[in-house]
C-alpha cells in the first residue's frame, strides 16, 4: 500500500514500533513468508504475522490461501491473537466452508472456559461464521452459554441467537432457542433484557405473523423495569420494541406514558427520539380531553428543541422527524419557532430542513419575523437554499392572506437585486400569488416585466408568460412581449411553448382586434411544425374552438379557476402515520415506508398508529382486534386517483344503453356527435389539465375547464350550464334540510328517506325542457325519479341519459323509459333504476352527480346532489365484537363530531327511523339519562360507516360522532342523519 | 441494524473495515468512497441511500467514518454510536487521525468486536472497556476468577459506568458549569435568538461507591421549596455564592448515571457518579439571560469602490470581573483590495484569506465600551449579485455563567467508607463562553 509505506518512511528510524507498520506488507510472495511466520515456533512472531493478515485484509487484499495457518493460530491462551484470528475467521470461513470445520472443536472448548470473557467471545464469534455445515455443532455450546451463570456471557448469547437465525431459522426453531430467548426477557439482568428484545424483535420483523414478541401488561412491565436500569442502547432497543405494542385501553396506554417520559432527559437523541415515538404513538389513545394528554403535549416540545443543539447529522435526523411530528400535531410546537431559524454555519442539510419547518410553522402571529428572516436568506451564497427561501417567502403570502401584501413587497426588493436565480424563483411565485389572490397585486406586473430577459429558465419563463396572458388587457404591449417569445418558438421547452400557445389564444380572446395575425402564427406553429402531441393537440382545439364558437372559447379558455392550496408538500396522512411509527428510523429521514428501501421480508409490514379507545367498553382482547381487521379493512374505494374527466365526458355515448330508442338526432348534429365520439376525444385524452392553459394548479382545475370544452366543442351554441354544476351544488344540498322540515310527519317511522323534488335544470336553460326529480332507495335498488317537462311549442323525443363518473360510481342500470314523445304542456314522471358499479371518480362536493340528458334537440347538462343513505346497503348491520374491535382500529383523527339540533324523538323512535333507511342499531348503553346508540352502515362500495349516537333525555340536541376510513364521507353522513330524523 | 463500520482517510482509502451482517459486501466500500468521498462536491445529507444500501457518516478532521445497512435502522442510534465510537477511540489513543488510527488498528478492531455484536452497541463506555480492553492484551490470562467475574458484571451491570474498590487518599470533586450563550441580533439591536446551552462537567476523584446530589438554583425546584416553607435546603449553600435568584430551565438532558424517573418525580439530579471526568448534564435556557458583550455595526457604502466600517463593543457586567480572548470577526466582500484599520484597543488586521477583519483584545472588564473603525477599499467589479454581508460574530470568555446558573450544593453520601459530606474537597468554576454571537450588519 502506498500510503502505509510513505508513512513509514516519514517516521523514519527514530520512531517507535507502532502498528502501522503491518500496513507495509505489500511485497510479492509475502503469502509465502507470511505462511513461514504463521508456522513459526516463537509466539511473537506468531502474533506479528496474524496482524499482518489483518492489515492486509482490511486493504482489501485476498489472503484466504492462509486459512489453514491462520486457524492453527487459534489454540493460544493470548486473548489478544485469540481475537484477531476470530477476526480473520469471519471474514473467510464463509469462503473456505471445509476448512472452518477446523475451528469448530476450539469453539466448543472455548465455551466451557472458566474465564466468562473468553466463553463470551467463542459465543460471539461462532455466530458470526456464517457456514451452514457447522451450525449444527453449535447449538449445544449456545444452549449452554444462553443458560450461563454470567450475564456477559448471557447477553451475548442472546445476539448469537439472532445471527444463528438469519443463517438457518429453521434450526433455531426446532431448537426451541426462541422459547430459552423468550424467557431471558425475565432475566435479572438489564443488558441481557435488552439484547434478548433486540433479538426478538428482530426475529419477529421477518416472520410478521408469530406472536414471537407475545407482548402483554407483564412482558411490558419488565420491560419498563429494564428500561431503568439499562445501558443507553439497550434503552432504545426496549423503547423501539415497546412502540410496536398496543395497549389495552387509554388507562393503560397513560401508565407506560408516564413511564416513558423520564427518558426525554436523556443525553443520548437517539433514547429520546425513540421516548418520542412511543409517546406520539400512544397519545393516540388518549382522550384528548384529558389533562394529562395536554401535559403530555407541553413536556414533548423542549426535548425536540433541545435535539437542535446535538451535532450536524443528529439535528438533521431530529429535523427530518420534526417535520413529521409537526404534520400530525402543528400544537407541540407552534410556539417554537426561533429555534429552527438557520444560523449562518448551519450545514447546508441542516439549513434546508429547518426552512421547510419555519414555513410549516408559520402563522398569522409569527409572520413578521419569519418573512424577515426569509428575506436575510435571500441573500445568502447556496443557490438552492436562496431559491427554496425565496419560494418560502411565496409559500407564506399564500398560507397567511394578511402577510400577503409583505410578501410580495419583499419578492419586489428581491427582484430589484437582479440576481438572475433570485428573479426567475421570484416570479414563478408571484404567478402563485396571483393565482391566490387575483385582481390585488396586478400593480408589480410592470416590475415583472422589466425582467423578461433575464429568464433563462423554463419555469420562470412558463410562469411569466402565464401572467402576460392572464393579464394582457392591462399590459399595453402584451403582444410584443410574447411575440418576442415567439421568434425562438422551436427552441423553447415543452412547457414554455403550451404556455405560450395559451396566453396568445387568451391575449386573443381578449383583444382580437390587434392580435388575430399572432393568433395564427401561434397556432399554425403548434399544429404544423411541432411533433409534440400535446403541444399540437391543444393548438387543434383552441383552432377548432375558436372557429367554431369564439363565445364558447372565451368560457373555456378564460374559465374561473379553482383556488389553490394554501398547504404544500403535506405527507399523505396514512404514509404520515405509518411514518409516525417509525419515527428515528431510516424511514422518517427518508420520508418513505421501509419497504420502500429495504428488501426481503424485513419492514414489509406497515405499521399503524393505534385508534382512540372506545370510553368504557374497551375490555377487547386485542385478539378480537386482529382477526376482524380484514372485515373493516375493505378499501377506501372513495378515493381513486383523479379520473380523466374531460376523456369521460366526451366519450359520452348519448344514444341510451340499450337501443329500445334509437335516437334520430338531425343530420347537423350527427356531425358533431361523430367529431365528438371519434377523433376529439382520444385527443383530449392525453393531458387533461393542461388544455385551460394553467400552470401546476390542482386537479380540480382541469375538471372544471374539462367540462366546459366538452359542453363548447360539442355543442356549439348551447348555453354553458356546467359551472352552475360546480358553483351552485352546494345551495342544493342546503336548501335540502329546509324543505325537510314542512314533511316533518309520525307516521313514516319505516321506509328509506327520500328527498323532495327539486328542480334540476330549468326550461329556460334548455330550450324549454325541465327536469326535476329525487332519489329513493326501494328494495334495496337506487332510483332516480325525473319529471320531464316539456315547456317548449314543439313535441319533444329520443330522451336518453348519461351520468359522468362519480365518486360512488353510480350509473343508469338501463335506459331512461320515455316511449311517447312528449307534446308541449305535457310532462312524464319516469323511474331510472340505477347502479353502483360504473367508473368512479371522486366528486366535490362527494355526493354530486353530473348528468347529461339528451332529446331530439339538443343535450342538457346539469348537476344535482344526492342524500348518500342511497348508498346504505341492507346488509350493514354490524357484528357487535366486530364494530368495537373497528370502531378501535380507526385512528381517532378519522373521527368527526356533529351536533343535530332540535329533534325530539326517544332514542328508540330514533333508532327505528335510521333503521328504515339502512343505518342500524348494533348496540345501545345508557348511561346517566344518556342513550347511547352504537350505529353502523355500510355503503354500496364497501365502505363501513360506524357511529355513535347520544341522546339525552329531555335535551333536544343530539351528538353524533362519526368514525370511517374514508373520513370525507362523515359529514355527508351526518347530513343524512338530520335529514332521517327530521323526516 | 448497522451492518458494517468503515474508516477512511480523507483519499478514501480504507483503514478500518468491519461488516458484520451478511448483506453488506465489500462493494459497499468502493460505493461510499466513489459516491460521497470523491464525489467532490459541498455534503448535501449525512444520510445516502446508493442502491438501496444506506450509508451515515461523520467526519473528524479528515478521517471518515461511515456505519453501512440494508434495513430499517434507528437512524438516530447510528449516529450516536459513530460520535461515541470516536469518544472511545479518542480516550484510548487521543486525536483521531490517520497515523494514531494505523498505528491502533488492532485496538480498533478488538473494540469494534466488543461495542458492536451483530450490529447492536453495546456497553461503550470508556470506564467499563479500559477494564478489559487493554493495548497489552495479556491480561486475560493473570486475572483472577473474581476479577473476571467483577468485569463482566461491571460491563452488563447497572452500574456499567463505575468499578468498585476504586480508593483515593484525598476525595476530591471538581465542578465546571460550562455555558456557550448564542445570539443572533438583528443590526438595529433587536435580539432575534437568544439562547444559552450549558454543561455541567464533573471530575470526581472519590473512593468506593458514592451516592451524590446535586442542586442548581432550578426555579421549579426553588419555587417548590419556597411553597413547602423552610426545608433544609434552602437558602443554605455550600458551593459557589448565593443562590437567591432561580432560573427557568427550558430543558436538560442527563448522564446515563443520573435517575432519570427520580428527576421526574421530584426533580431531583442523584447519581453514583463515573471515575474522572464526564459530563453530568446538559441544559437549555432562553430567559432573562445575560449577554455579556453588545455589537453595534455601522455599514457604509461610499460609491461602488469604498465601504466604510465602524463596530462599537460594550461589555454588559460587572466591572469586577474580566472577560478575556476577546474576538471580534467583521466579514469583507469578496473584492476587497486594502483595509485601514484604527482600534482604540487591541489589536486588529484584515485576514485577506479569511475575508475578514479580525480584532483581538485579551482583556476587557465590564461595563466598558470599545470601538474600531476601518475603511475598505473595494475593486470594482461587474458581478451582478449584491455581497451577502454576513453577520459580525464574536467570541469571548467570562468567568460566570450567562444564564445565570448557581450551584447550590453537591452532597456525597458513601455510607460503606468512613468519609463524610464534608471530607469531601470540592472545587466550582464557571465560565461562560460564546457560541454563535453574531450580529447582522
Amino acid at each position: 500500500m502506498e500510503w502505509a509505506s510513505q508513512l513509514c518512511e516519514n517516521r523514519g528510524l527514530g520512531s517507535k514500533m507502532t502498528d502501522s507498520k503491518y500496513f507495509t506488507t505489500t511485497k510479492k510472495g509475502e503469502i509465502f513468508e507470511l505462511k513461514a511466520e504463521l508456522n513459526s515456533d516463537k509466539k511473537e512472531k506468531k502474533k506479528e504475522a496474524v496482524k499482518k493478515v489483518i492489515a492486509s485484509m482490511t486493504v482489501g487484499k485476498d489472503v484466504s490461501a492462509l486459512f489453514p495457518d491462520v486457524v492453527n493460530c487459534m489454540q493460544t491462551d493470548n486473548l489478544e491473537l485469540k481475537k484477531l484470528v476470530y477476526l480473520y475467521l469471519m471474514n473467510y470461513a464463509k469462503s473456505q466452508p471445509d476448512m472452518a470445520i477446523m475451528a469448530v472443536n476450539t469453539f466448543v472448548k472455548d465455551c466451557e472456559d472458566p474465564n466468562p470473557l473468553i466463553r463470551a467471545l467463542a459465543v460471539r464469534t461462532m455466530g458470526c461464521i456464517r457456514v451452514d455445515k457447522i451450525t449444527e455443532y453449535l447449538c449445544e455450546p449456545l444452549r449452554k452459554c444462553l443458560k450461563d451463570e454470567d450475564p456477559y456471557v448471557r447477553k451475548t448469547a442472546a445476539v448469537c441467537v439472532a445471527k444463528l437465525h438469519d443463517i438457518n431459522a429453521q434450526l433455531v426453531e426446532d431448537q426451541g432457542f426462541l422459547d430459552t430467548l423468550k424467557d431471558l426477557i425475565s432475566d435479572s439482568n438489564p443488558m441481557v433484557v435488552a439484547n434478548a428484545v433486540a433479538a426478538l424483535s428482530e426475529i419477529a420483523e421477518s416472520h410478521p405473523n408469530s406472536n414471537l414478541l407475545d407482548l402483554n401488561p407483564q412482558t411490558i412491565n419488565k420491560l419498563l423495569t429494564a428500561l431503568n436500569e439499562c445501558t443507553e442502547w439497550g434503552q432504545i432497543f426496549i423503547l423501539d420494541c415497546l412502540a410496536n405494542y398496543t395497549p389495552r385501553d387509554d388507562r393503560e396506554s397513560q401508565s407506560i406514558c408516564e413511564r416513558v417520559t423520564p427518558r426525554l432527559s436523556h443525553a443520548n437523541s437517539a433514547v429520546v427520539l425513540s421516548a418520542v415515538k412511543v409517546l406520539m404513538k400512544f397519545m393516540e389513545m388518549l382522550p384528548k380531553d384529558l389533562d394529562y394528554y395536554g401535559t403530555l403535549l407541553k413536556k414533548l416540545a423542549p426535548p425536540l428543541v433541545t435535539l437542535l443543539s446535538a451535532e450536524p447529522e443528529l439535528q438533521y435526523v431530529a429535523l427530518r422527524n420534526i417535520n413529521l411530528i409537526v404534520q400530525k400535531r402543528p400544537e407541540i410546537l407552534k410556539h417554537e419557532m426561533k429555534v429552527f431559524f438557520v444560523k449562518y454555519n448551519d450545514p447546508i442539510y441542516v439549513k434546508l430542513e429547518k426552512l421547510d419547518i419555519m414555513i410549516r410553522l408559520a402563522s398569522q402571529a409569527n409572520i413578521a419575523q419569519v418573512l424577515a428572516e426569509l428575506k436575510e436568506y435571500a441573500t445568502e451564497v447556496d443557490v438552492d437554499f436562496v431559491r427554496k427561501a425565496v419560494r418560502a417567502i411565496g409559500r407564506c403570502a399564500i398560507k397567511v392572506e394578511q402577510s400577503a401584501e409583505r410578501c410580495v413587497s419583499t419578492l419586489l426588493d428581491l427582484i430589484q437585486t437582479k440576481v438572475n436565480y433570485v428573479v426567475q424563483e421570484a416570479i414563478v411565485v408571484i404567478k402563485d400569488i396571483f393565482r391566490k389572490y387575483p385582481n390585488k397585486y396586478e400593480s408589480v406586473i410592470a416590475t415583472l416585466c422589466e425582467n423578461l430577459d433575464s429568464l433563462d429558465e423554463p419555469e420562470a419563463r412558463a410562469a411569466m408568460i402565464w401572467i402576460v396572458g392572464e393579464y394582457a388587457e392591462r399590459i399595453d404591449n402584451a403582444d410584443e412581449l410574447l411575440e418576442s417569445f415567439l421568434e425562438g418558438f422551436h427552441d423553447e421547452s415543452t412547457q414554455v411553448q403550451l404556455q405560450l400557445l395559451t396566453a396568445i389564444v387568451k391575449l386573443f380572446l381578449k383583444k382580437p382586434t390587434e392580435t388575430q395575425e399572432l393568433v395564427q402564427q401561434v397556432l399554425s406553429l403548434a399544429t404544423q411544425d411541432s411533433d409534440n402531441p400535446d403541444l399540437r393537440d391543444r393548438g387543434y382545439i383552441y383552432w377548432r374552438l375558436l372557429s367554431t364558437d369564439p363565445v364558447a372559447a372565451k368560457e373555456v379558455v378564460l374559465a374561473e379557476k379553482p383556488l389553490i392550496s394554501e398547504e404544500t408538500d403535506l405527507i399523505e396522512p396514512t404514509l404520515l402515520e405509518e411514518l409516525i411509527c417509525h419515527i428515528g428510523t431510516l424511514a422518517s429521514v427518508y420520508h418513505k415506508p421501509p419497504s420502500a428501501f429495504v428488501e426481503g421480508s424485513r419492514g414489509v409490514q406497515h405499521k399503524r398508529l393505534p385508534a382512540r379507545a372506545g370510553s368504557g367498553e374497551s375490555t377487547e382482547s386485542p385478539d378480537v382486534g386482529q382477526s376482524v381487521s380484514g372485515v373493516s379493512d375493505a378499501p377506501p374505494a372513495v378515493i381513486p386517483s383523479q379520473g380523466d374527466l374531460l376523456g369521460d365526458l366526451l366519450n359520452l355515448d348519448l344514444a341510451p344503453p340499450t337501443t329500445t330508442v334509437p335516437p334520430v338526432p338531425s343530420s347537423m348534429q350527427m356531425g358533431a356527435m361523430d367529431l365528438l365520439g371519434g377523433g376529439l376525444d382520444s385527443l383530449m385524452g392525453d393531458e387533461p389539465e393542461t388544455l385551460g392553459g394553467d400552470l401546476g394548479g390542482s386537479p380540480a382545475m382541469g375538471v372544471g375547464v374539462g367540462v366546459g370544452v366538452g359542453v363548447g366543442v360539442g355543442l356549439g351554441p348551447a348555453p354553458v350550464g356546467m359551472p352552475a354544476g360546480l358553483g351552485a351544488a352546494p345551495a342544493v344540498g342546503g336548501g335540502l334540510g329546509d324543505l325537510f322540515d314542512l314533511g316533518g310527519g309520525v307516521g313514516m317511522t319505516s321506509g328509506s328517506y327520500s328527498p323532495p323534488r327539486v328542480v334540476w335544470l330549468q326550461a329556460m336553460k334548455a330550450k324549454g325542457l325541465e327536469i326535476s326529480g329525487t332519489f329513493a332507495r326501494r328494495g334495496g335498488v337506487i332510483q332516480m325519479d325525473v319529471s320531464l317537462t316539456n315547456k317548449a311549442m314543439s313535441v319533444m323525443s329520443d330522451f336518453a341519459v348519461q351520468f359522468n363518473k362519480n365518486s360512488f360510481g353510480m350509473a343508469p342500470a338501463g335506459p331512461l323509459q320515455v316511449l311517447t314523445p312528449l307534446g308541449p304542456n305535457q310532462t312524464v314522471e319516469v323511474s331510472l333504476p340505477l347502479s353502483s358499479t360504473g367508473p368512479v371518480m371522486k366528486m366535490e362536493p362527494l355526493n354530486n352527480l353530473q348528468v347529461a340528458v339528451k332529446n331530439n334537440i339538443d343535450v342538457f347538462y346539469f348537476s344535482c346532489q344526492y342524500p348518500i343513505s342511497l348508498l346504505f346497503v341492507e346488509d350493514g348491520k354490524m357484528d357487535r365484537q366486530v364494530f368495537l374491535a373497528t370502531w378501535k382500529d380507526i385512528p381517532s383523527d378519522n373521527e368527526a363530531q356533529f351536533q343535530i339540533k332540535d329533534c325530539h324523538l326517544s332514542s328508540d323512535a330514533a333508532s327505528n327511523k335510521l333503521q328504515g333507511s339502512n343505518i342500524f342499531t348494533v348496540a345501545k348503553r345508557t348511561v346517566e339519562a344518556q342513550d347511547m346508540l352504537y350505529q353502523s352502515i355500510k355503503l354500496t362500495n364497501g365502505i363501513w360507516v360506524l357511529a355513535e349516537l347520544r341522546i339525552q333525555t329531555g335535551n333536544p340536541n343530539y351528538t353524533l360522532s362519526v368514525k370511517c376510513r374514508a373520513p370525507e364521507v362523515s359529514q355527508y353522513v351526518s347530513q343524512c342523519y338530520e335529514l332521517i330524523l327530521k323526516n | 441494524m448497522i451492518g458494517g463500520l468503515f474508516i477512511y482517510n480523507h483519499k478514501g482509502e480504507v483503514l478500518i473495515s468491519r461488516v458484520y451482517r451478511d448483506d453488506i459486501g465489500r462493494n459497499a466500500v468502493d460505493a461510499f468512497r466513489v459516491n460521497v468521498i470523491h464525489a467532490r462536491q459541498q455534503v448535501r445529507s449525512p444520510v445516502t441511500n446508493i442502491a438501496r444500501t444506506s450509508f451515515f457518516h461523520v467526519k473528524r478532521s479528515n478521517i471518515w467514518l461511515a456505519a453501512v445497512t440494508k434495513q430499517n435502522v434507528n437512524a438516530a442510534m447510528v449516529f450516536e454510536f459513530l460520535y461515541k465510537m470516536c469518544d472511545v477511540m479518542a480516550a484510548y489513543f487521543g486525536k483521531i487521525s490517520e497515523e494514531n488510527i494505523k498505528n491502533n488498528f488492532v485496538l480498533i478492531y478488538e473494540l469494534l468486536d466488543e461495542i458492536l455484536d451483530f450490529g447492536y452497541p453495546q456497553n461503550s463506555e470508556t470506564g467499563a472497556l479500559k477494564t478489559f480492553i487493554t493495548q497489552q492484551g495479556i491480561k486475560g490470562q493473570h486475572q483472577t476468577k473474581e476479577e473476571q467475574s467483577q468485569i463482566t458484571s461491571q460491563v452488563t451491570g447497572q452500574i456499567g459506568w463505575r468499578r468498585e474498590g476504586i480508593k483515593y487518599r484525598r476525595n476530591e470533586l471538581f465542578l465546571d458549569v460550562l455555558e456557550s450563550v448564542n445570539l443572533l441580533m438583528s443590526p438595529q439591536g433587536q435580539v432575534l435568538s437568544a439562547h444559552v446551552s450549558g454543561r455541567v462537567v464533573m471530575k470526581s476523584y472519590l473512593s468506593g461507591m458514592p451516592e451524590c446530589k446535586f442542586g442548581m438554583n432550578d426555579k421549579i425546584v426553588i419555587d417548590k421549596q419556597g411553597k413547602g416553607g423552610a426545608s433544609d435546603d434552602a437558602g443554605k449553600s455550600e458551593l459557589g455564592g448565593s443562590g437567591k435568584q432561580s432560573i427557568a430551565i427550558d430543558d436538560c438532558t442527563f448522564h446515563q448515571c443520573v435517575r432519570l424517573s427520580k428527576f421526574d418525580s421530584e426533580r431531583s439530579i442523584s447519581f453514583i457518579p463515573p471515575d474522572g471526568e464526564y459530563e453530568l448534564m446538559r441544559y437549555r435556557t432562553t430567559k432573562d439571560i445575560i449577554l455579556p458583550f453588545r455589537v453595534i455595526p455601522l455599514v457604509r457604502e461610499v460609491g461602488r469602490t469604498k465601504l466604510e466600517v465602524k463596530v462599537v463593543i460594550k461589555s454588559n457586567f460587572k466591572p469586577s470581573l474580566l472577560a478575556q480572548k476577546i474576538e471580534v470577526r467583521i466579514p469583507t466582500p469578496l473584492n476587497t483590495s486594502g483595509v485601514q484599520v484604527i482600534c482604540m484597543k487591541g489589536k486588529a488586521k484584515y485576514k485577506a484569506s479569511e475575508n475578514a477583519i479580525v480584532w483581538k483584545i485579551k482583556r476587557m472588564a465590564g461595563m466598558k465600551e470599545s470601538q474600531i473603525s476601518a475603511e475598505i477599499e473595494l475593486l470594482p467589479t461587474n458581478d451582478k449579485k449584491k455581497w451577502a454581508r454576513p453577520p459580525i460574530s464574536m467570541n469571548f470568555e467570562v468567568p460566570f455563567a450567562p444564564s445565570g446558573l448557581k450551584v447550590r450544593y453537591l452532597k456525597v453520601f458513601e455510607s460503606k467508607l468512613n468519609y463524610s459530606d464534608h471530607d469531601v474537597i470540592k472545587w466550582v468554576r464557571y465560565i461562560g463562553r460564546s457560541g454563535i454571537y453574531e450580529t447582522r450588519c
